[in-house]
Formats: C-alpha cells, sequence, structure tokens
C-alpha cells in the first residue's frame, strides 16, 4: 500500500505531513471578506425595509398629531356628518359606516369562504380540489377596481335596491322559511324519538304541530298581505339610495374577501391530524358529524384567525367602497347599509383624488392623516391578534 | 347455523345474512384437534381477500378464521401489508380513495363489503384503536362519550364514561379530571383514553393496530395486560410489529410476509401461516415463518 504521506498536493503543502499552524487553518483571507459582503447586502435589504415602514408611521403619526392637538375635538364627536372641507370631522359617521361594510362584507365571505373550505379539505377529492384551488385563487386575484364596477352596476342596481324596496317580503320570507326549518326539526326530533309514548301525549303533539303549522300559514298570508297593500311610495321599506349603497360596496368587498378566508381556515383544517379523522370515523360517526364534532372545533383557532384576518382585509379594502359606496367625498351620519355613506378608507380616498387637491379648511390635509392612523391601529391590532389565534392551532399539533 | 339474534338484524340494516348452514370452521387441516372451534364461535371467515390501492395489489389470498373472545395477533415484516388487512375488517379501507378490497369477507355470517352495508354501522360494531394515542380536543369526559353520542345516546352517558374507563384501567388516574383535556395525559394514559373510547359503543370486535409501539414498556405491559381482562367480552385482533408481545398475549398467530415482483418492483403482502400461538411460536409449518420468529429474517 502507498504511503499518502508521500503524495505530492496539489497546491504545494503536505496536510498530512507538514506542521499544522493557527494560518494553515485560517482559511483565505478573501472568503471571510466575501461571507461578510453578502451579509452586509442582506442587512441592508431587511434595513431599508424596516426604515421605510418604520418613516410611514412616523409621518403618519406626525401629521395625525397635528390634527389632534390642532382639532376642536367637539367637531369630531356628534356632528351630523363628515365634511373635511368644512372643517366637520365626525369620526363616528366613518367609523359606522366602516362597520356596516365590514359586518355585511364578513356576512358573505364567512359562511363562504368557511364552506369552501371545508368543502376543500373534507369533501372535495384531489382532482377536484386541484381544480378548484386555483380558480379560488383567480378569484383572490380580482382587481377591486374590478369588483368595485361589478358592485356599482351590479349588485347596486340589482341586489341591494331590489331587497331595499321589497323589505318587508324580504324579512316575511327569511322568517317564514326559519320558522318552518325550526316546526320541521321539532316534529323530525319527535318521530325520532319514539313512537310508543302515550296516547295523551300524542295527542298533546299532534295539537301542538298543527297549532305550529297553522301560525306558519298565517304568517304567510299577512307577509303577503302586508307587501301587496299600500301605495309603492311605503314599499320602499328601507328608504334605498339609488346608484351605490354600503350593502353593495359591502357585498363587493365580501367577494374579494372570500378567497382570504377560505385559504386561511382551509390551512388551519388541514393541520387537524388525520389521525383524529380516522379516530372519529372507527367510532362510527358519519363524515358530517366528524367535520362538525371533531374537524371544526380542532381547527376553531385558525378559523377564528382567517375572520379576523377577513375583517382586517375588509376595513383596509378602499377602491370598491370609494367606487360603490354611494357618497363623494363627504357623507351625512347613517347608520343604514341602504344609504350611500363613506368608510374610513373611502374618506380618504375621496380627500386624496379631490380635483383641487386637498384645499379647505386647515385642518382638511391633516384629518385624512388622523384617520389613517385610526385605520393602521385597528387593522394592526387585528393581525396581531390573528396571528396569536394562528399560533394557537401550530402549538397544539 | 351463525347466531344472529333477531334484535342483530335489526340494527345491522342491510346486512346479508348467508342462507344455509356456515361451514364447520377449521383452522388447520392437518386436524390438530385443538385447533378447530365450533362455529358459533366463529366471528369472521376470511377467505380469499385482496386488497388493492389502485391498481396495485398491496395484499393478496389471505385466508383465516377468527375466534370469538381471543386475540388474534398478526405479525409480520414491514410492508406485508398487516394493517391493511386489519384496516379491511372495519371497512376502514374506504376513507382512502383507492382502496378496493376482492374475495370475501363475513362477519358472523354477513358479507361486510356487500354493498347495502353501511360501512358506519360496520365500524360501530367493530372498533378500531391506532397506532398514535389519538385523543380529541376535548375533555376526558367528552372523548369517550363520543362514539355513544355520535351513535344518538343521550341518557346515562355518565355510567357508560365510568365504565369504559374502569375497563380500560384508567378510571383510576382521571376520575378527578374527567372535564380537563384530554391532550394533557400521558402517552399511555391517551392510548387507554383511546381503548376506553372505543369501548364505549360497545362494540364486538376490537382491531388494534400497533397499540402499543409509541409506549413506553411500562405502558405497554398495562395494556397488554387490559387486553389480557377484557378479551372475555371482545374478540381482539391486534396488529404488532413485537413479537414477543404476539407470544405473550395472542392464542392465535398469523404471519404475513412480502414477495418482491422482480420486473416492477412492487411488494404485495400474503399470509404465510396462520396457527395457535403455540404452534406458530414452537413448531412452525413454514420455513419462512421460522426464519422470521428466529430472527434470520425481518
Amino acid at each position: 500500500m502507498a504511503d499518502i504521506s508521500t503524495w505530492p498536493d496539489p497546491i504545494g503543502v503536505n496536510l498530512r505531513s507538514d506542521p499544522l499552524s493557527v494560518e494553515a487553518l485560517a482559511g483565505p483571507r478573501r472568503r471571510a471578506w466575501k461571507e461578510a459582503a453578502i451579509r452586509g447586502v442582506f442587512l441592508c435589504a431587511a434595513f431599508i425595509s424596516i426604515v421605510i415602514s418604520v418613516l410611514i408611521v412616523f409621518s403618519l403619526i406626525r401629521e395625525a398629531w397635528i390634527f389632534m392637538t390642532g382639532v376642536e375635538w367637539a367637531k369630531t364627536w356628534g356632528q351630523n356628518g363628515w365634511f373635511p372641507r368644512n372643517g366637520l370631522y365626525d369620526m363616528p359617521t366613518l367609523l359606522v359606516s366602516s362597520l356596516i361594510v365590514t359586518v355585511v362584507a364578513m356576512l358573505v365571505a364567512g359562511p363562504l369562504g368557511l364552506g369552501s373550505a371545508i368543502y376543500l379539505s373534507e369533501y372535495a377529492s384531489r382532482r377536484t380540489r386541484s381544480f378548484l384551488k386555483p380558480v379560488l385563487e383567480v378569484l383572490a386575484g380580482v382587481p377591486s377596481v374590478v369588483l368595485g364596477f361589478f358592485a356599482l352596476f351590479f349588485i347596486s342596481p340589482q341586489v341591494i335596491e331590489r331587497i331595499g324596496r321589497n323589505g318587508w317580503l324580504v324579512i316575511g320570507a327569511v322568517v317564514i322559511v326559519g320558522y318552518l326549518a325550526f316546526v320541521v326539526t321539532w316534529a323530525r326530533k319527535l318521530v325520532q324519538r319514539e313512537a310508543g309514548a302515550d296516547m295523551a301525549t300524542q295527542i298533546k303533539r299532534v295539537l301542538i304541530l298543527t297549532a305550529l303549522v297553522a301560525t306558519a300559514l298565517v304568517l304567510i298570508w299577512w307577509v303577503n298581505d302586508v307587501a301587496g297593500s299600500g301605495d309603492p311610495e311605503s314599499q320602499d321599506f328601507f328608504s334605498v339610495k339609488r346608484s351605490g349603497q354600503l350593502a353593495a360596496a359591502a357585498v363587493g368587498v365580501g367577494i374579494l374577501t372570500i378567497p382570504l378566508v377560505a385559504s386561511v381556515s382551509e390551512d388551519a383544517l388541514a393541520a387537524v391530524p388525520k389521525e383524529l379523522r380516522n379516530a372519529s370515523a372507527g367510532l362510527g360517526a358519519r363524515k358530517m358529524t366528524t367535520t362538525v364534532q371533531v374537524v371544526l372545533p380542532a381547527a376553531v383557532s385558525g378559523i377564528v384567525a382567517a375572520f379576523i384576518i377577513g375583517i382586517s382585509r375588509a376595513l383596509g379594502e378602499t377602491m370598491v367602497v370609494f367606487m360603490a359606496g354611494g357618497a363623494a367625498d363627504a357623507a351625512l351620519f347613517t347608520s343604514s347599509p341602504f344609504d350611500g355613506g363613506l368608510t374610513m378608507t373611502a374618506g380618504m380616498a375621496s380627500l386624496a383624488t379631490g380635483t383641487d387637491n386637498v384645499v379647505g379648511e386647515g385642518l382638511t390635509f391633516q384629518s385624512l392623516y388622523f384617520v389613517g392612523l385610526v385605520l393602521f391601529i385597528l387593522t394592526l391590532t387585528l393581525n396581531v391578534l390573528a396571528g396569536r389565534f394562528v399560533n394557537r392551532v401550530r402549538e397544539k399539533y | 347455523m351463525v347466531n344472529l339474534k333477531p334484535s342483530d338484524k335489526s340494527i345491522l340494516k342491510g346486512m346479508r345474512v348467508s342462507p344455509g348452514e356456515a361451514p364447520e370452521a377449521s383452522v388447520s387441516s392437518e386436524g390438530d384437534d385443538h385447533d378447530e372451534f365450533p362455529a358459533e364461535d366463529l366471528v369472521f371467515d376470511v377467505s380469499a381477500l385482496s386488497v388493492f390501492y389502485g391498481q396495485f395489489r398491496a395484499v393478496r389470498d389471505v385466508n383465516m378464521l377468527i375466534k370469538r373472545n381471543e386475540i388474534t395477533a398478526l405479525i409480520g415484516p414491514s410492508g406485508c401489508g398487516k394493517s391493511t388487512v386489519l384496516r379491511s375488517f372495519n371497512r376502514m379501507n374506504d376513507l382512502i380513495p383507492t382502496a378496493r378490497v376482492e374475495g370475501n369477507l363475513l362477519y358472523r355470517g354477513v358479507d361486510l363489503y356487500d354493498e347495502r352495508v353501511d360501512p358506519v354501522e360496520v365500524r360501530r360494531r367493530i372498533g378500531m384503536v391506532f397506532q398514535k394515542p389519538n385523543p380529541f380536543p376535548k375533555s376526558v369526559y367528552d372523548n369517550v362519550a363520543y362514539g355513544p353520542r355520535v351513535a344518538g345516546r343521550k341518557r346515562g352517558l355518565d355510567d357508560v364514561v365510568e365504565n369504559s374507563l374502569r375497563k380500560a384501567a384508567l378510571w383510576d388516574e382521571v376520575k378527578d379530571r374527567l372535564r380537563e383535556s384530554a391532550i394533557g395525559l400521558s402517552g399511555g394514559q391517551q392510548q387507554r383514553l383511546s381503548i376506553a373510547r372505543a369501548i364505549a359503543v360497545d362494540p364486538e370486535v376490537l382491531l388494534m393496530d400497533e397499540p402499543c409501539s409509541a409506549l413506553d414498556p411500562i405502558a405497554t405491559s398495562r395494556i397488554e395486560e387490559l387486553m389480557e381482562e377484557i378479551k372475555d367480552e371482545y374478540t381482539i385482533l391486534i396488529v404488532t410489529h413485537n413479537m414477543q408481545q404476539a407470544a405473550r398475549v395472542s392464542d392465535r398467530t398469523a404471519f404475513f410476509s412480502v414477495e418482491v415482483d422482480e420486473s416492477s418492483d412492487r411488494r404485495t403482502g400474503l399470509l404465510i401461516e396462520y396457527a395457535t400461538t403455540d404452534k406458530l411460536f414452537s413448531n412452525p409449518d413454514d420455513e419462512r415463518t421460522e426464519n422470521y420468529i428466529t430472527g434470520r429474517f425481518g
């Protein structure tokens, strides 16, 4: 066997036999320098992003501070509307509008988003999922301007105005459907419980059932009567505003929010271990029972997070509410979703896009920053909250 | 005739009672007297059972007769399909979209794969304990009460929970923390909780898929004692990697092995030998069994 210590070394050093020194182990200088340089580049990238964010927040706070110190606080509360160019900065006008939009948007995005998440994660076959998930992602990529147009030219006249005009009919229909559902479940439960009850209880149940069905019929008659009577003017139940309402904008925002809620909830559902589903199935549970009793409770923090993220998104959405919200750059206070209104975001956007820039009273420009700060604090809180909930799911499994 | 009470028939909706007499059950054709058992003790009659995943045949030609109130162990090297076979006994394989079963699997004379049979009904009668302890993120009480509740039971749950936990030898340890989350229990306790949960639906058969593989030796021996205690009431099938465990707890043992298709490199499991545990471990008929249990293979 050859003695490798005598082999010539390509770089003229014999690693095995030459005496060892610190210099020999130090490695080339250039390499260390290169490492440091690369590290520096990435550090700069991270640092610049942080500095930019901090500066934005700082400028926000600075201008907002000017507003807060200069404004007459009486003008920010309890006025009859948001008229920034005239020095009326009624915050409740914006806050309530934002609240209405967020709530209605979540009424749309919550059930639809969670429903699609459940379908995708629990029911869809692999092939259906591989088709549906990209579709959902495309929906997430729809520019909000497009949805703004959709909200203004379809949802507003075709959906919201109809509902607004026929308020009684809609409310009546909802009540009747709910009531009938209650009666049916009640009757089914009785039938399931047992047939062998004694005569008296049987008769009692039949009587109660008859009474319930009779009430339902009376309800239907009454709703029909109310909806059909009266002059056309009174049928405009919710005094719906033409061309753009908060509700129309909110439905648009809701549609935009569906993919977000769906994908975050789907992640939460997918994080629930398969073993739990198997265990449930092994105990004789049907898929629906497993989903409702095991998977959803296990994923509940993630689903809550999905909703919070959805709320934060809906709160921050600008273009749709600006276009379809039914107000220009000022609005009267309203608490009706069928009225036009300005949300915080729309209020800011309209100020910044005014024809003659932001001219008005002395603090008009700064009010924009103040609203921005309020919005920033709200969404930041929501996002931190959502992050907590998401982590809670991860900890558990 | 396989013993099926009329009340059972009404519960087993859509299950078909096979006409005529069940064949005389016999585990070994050699005719060892102690191997035979009367037909009314026959719980499962498996013949020519194959399980497929898509086009791929995972296990082929399983023939077994499983006796009531006995512990039957399924052993063999990894990938021999013993878990797959176990899961076909309560149709858990149905949860895998591509899985498919061929051959006959009669449970007390009823073909479990008859198209009228609802897998959910099967699983209420044939319970399962899994490899990893998998308590639901609910309280101890709600974990045990889950099965009965799913089956529509509302009253007397306290008794069911207590009895099940007692049978699973867990009652004394958890009776003061029934309302606390089951996630906080130790691994061994969680696995006994899984057993209690399976017992709570009052199944006739318990399938255990390597129930001790995630447990330490002390917890393992607790589970083994437990199996011994409850076998008077249940028929138990257990898959285990641990041959000593099979030798310790089981009455009968089935040895599975793998054959590799050279051309496609596909591995198909098959049943090599099925006999009483005493015979299989002391005097196996098949050379492959002997090689495996003496440690020369697998």
